[in-house]
């Protein structure tokens, strides 16, 4: 028979799941809502939002009374605090999947400057890592993370490379510019939505490994071990 | 005397019989801050800094192995847990460390067990002066039928100081020590039994401090007090490991980990784990040692 408690852990991991499952069905309905320039598919997002942000407040509160209550030690305890903070980040990314949408309601049906190709792929990427973060955290897999952390990159330089194309549009042509910078902004969203997702990924290696590796910390020497070698 | 045995008291008889073991180290403890210890500093710690060890060391009770080649070591002022289910034999092993268990009959031991870098398993050990300097408090306090002065001076009377001027000198430190002196001071002459569970305790480890010890063992200190006694003995612990090295043995493991600056984990009379508390506690290395603090057995 399962302990009062393994209960609660195996609640705690599923609500995180749901709420992960949330997150990456918003990022791609708020890129959608850009793409078919739709308010409706907009305010679909910001309503799914608040679901998310309930969930942030749920797993929060089942977190700090597993701590006090439970007094979590080891594996419990890092498993409880990086649900703590995996379930921020998740809250955040819905944040910003919301101001996707926004630019959306903003652009209203104004024809989109260039077809898009670079912000899809963005968001693939996005969306991709954040459900792989989710993954590696289903199986404990660290080096399943670990791989997802060195996708970032691709969408730093993707984010950039949008900045300067649509710069480049910017000065040819001023009238533009407000179009160009709710693109911008997009983008710049999904870079940080891509952020997170290595948060998350960073969180499933402490899981797994007792080491904290964001900021490159396990790069420097100064670098934070609870682990093993 | 009853059936109290005191810290330096001989095998079998009451005070009249104990002439002085040793004398204590001059000058006077200062009043105040736990002492240093001249004697503590001059037998120095062996040199990897340790001041109690132990390498294969078995224990039997008659037939039954009760620790089984234990091997570890236990650091200069630190305090050490020592964690584990019920009969793993954690409260043998402290009572190992000052030769407790010779007074059960039929105990055996093997190997080495080493206090500041000295055999104590020898024949040749002055079991008695060992008791004093590796001292014990038990999990239920047990002051003597005395006054609260008598029970601090009772050792000190033992090991030779008569000066009433002296003894008082002593106590005073002693109770300071043990955080207990502000609360008794304008009662010294009440008996002992009059304190409440947490003092008596209080009482118990200025007993322990008056005849200047280098370890202090404590067996559960804390199991038979409330919350805020407990509070304020771990408090005490903590301000007493700059000067003593203390080893405790403790159910509570939130508390080993308050406290603590290594945690030993034991099972079945063998030394599963040691590590420092931080990473006993956040990531062992075995999993059973994971399953025990976790509450997945045990």
């Amino acid at each position: 028979m399962e302990r009062h408690f393994e209960q609660e852990l195996k609640e705690l991991k599923e609500n995180l799941l749901r709420m992960g499952g949330r997150a990456e069905g918003i990022v791609r309905k708020s890129i959608e809502s850009l793409r078919r320039r739709d308010p409706n598919l907009a305010r679909q997002v910001f309503e799914d939002d608040r679901v998310i942000d309930r969930l942030e407040i749920d797993i929060e509160e089942s977190c700090l009374r597993l701590l006090a209550l439970q007094q979590p030690l080891a594996g419990d305890l890092r498993f409880i605090t990086a649900a703590l903070k995996i379930s921020n980040d998740l809250e955040r990314v819905g944040d910003h999947a919301v101001n996707i949408a926004g630019g959306t309601t903003r652009l209203g049906g104004q024809p989109l400057l260039k077809p898009l190709v670079d912000i899809p792929r963005m968001a693939d990427l996005a969306v991709g890592m954040l459900n792989e973060a989710l993954d590696a955290f289903v199986r404990r897999d660290a080096e399943s993370a670990r791989r997802v952390v060195r996708r970032d990159d691709e969408v730093d330089d993707l984010n950039h490379q949008v900045f300067r194309e649509l710069l480049s549009y910017m000065i040819e042509d001023p009238s533009t510019i407000t179009r160009a910078m709710e693109l911008i902004l997009v983008a710049r969203n999904l870079e940080r939505i891509a952020d997170l997702a290595t948060n998350v990924a960073e969180e499933v290696v402490f899981i797994a490994e007792a080491r904290i590796i964001k900021h490159h910390a396990d790069e420097n020497a100064a670098g934070e071990d609870f682990g093993r070698g | 005397m009853g059936a109290k045995r005191a810290l330096g008291a001989s095998a079998g008889g009451g005070p009249a019989e104990v002439a002085p073991r040793i004398a204590l180290p001059t000058p006077a403890l200062p009043l105040g801050e736990a002492p240093a210890h001249p004697a503590a500093e001059a037998r120095a710690a062996t040199p990897s800094g340790a001041r109690l060890s132990v390498r294969d060391f078995s224990l039997y009770y008659g037939r039954h192995q009760a620790l089984k080649a234990v091997t570890l070591e236990v650091e200069d002022r630190s305090v050490t847990a020592i964690i584990g289910p019920s009969g793993c034999g954690k409260s043998t092993l402290l009572r190992s460390f000052n030769r407790m268990n010779d007074l059960i009959p039929g105990v055996r031991t093997e190997g080495t067990l080493q206090v500041s870098g000295a055999d104590v398993l020898s024949p040749a050990t002055d079991v008695v002066d060992l008791r004093r300097r590796v001292g014990m408090v038990f999990q239920r306090p047990n002051p003597f039928p005395k006054s609260i002065f008598d029970n601090v001076a009772f050792g000190l009377r033992l090991l030779g100081v008569r000066g009433r001027t002296e003894l008082e000198t002593r106590v005073e430190a002693s109770l300071r020590s043990a955080a207990l002196w502000d609360e008794v001071k304008d009662r010294l002459e009440r008996s002992a039994l009059q304190l409440s569970g947490g003092q008596q305790q209080r009482l118990c480890i200025a007993r322990c401090l008056a005849v200047e010890p280098e370890v202090i063992l404590m067996d559960e200190p804390a199991s038979a007090l409330d919350p805020t006694a407990t509070a304020r003995v771990e408090e005490l612990i903590l301000k007493l490991k700059t000067s003593y090295t203390i080893v405790i043995v403790t159910h509570n493991m939130q508390q080993a980990a308050r406290i603590s600056d290594r945690t030993a984990f034991m099972m079945m009379g063998e030394l599963v784990e040691m590590d420092t508390t931080r990473r006993l506690f956040t990531s062992p290395a075995k999993k059973i040692t994971e399953d025990y603090i976790t509450g997945r057995f045990g």
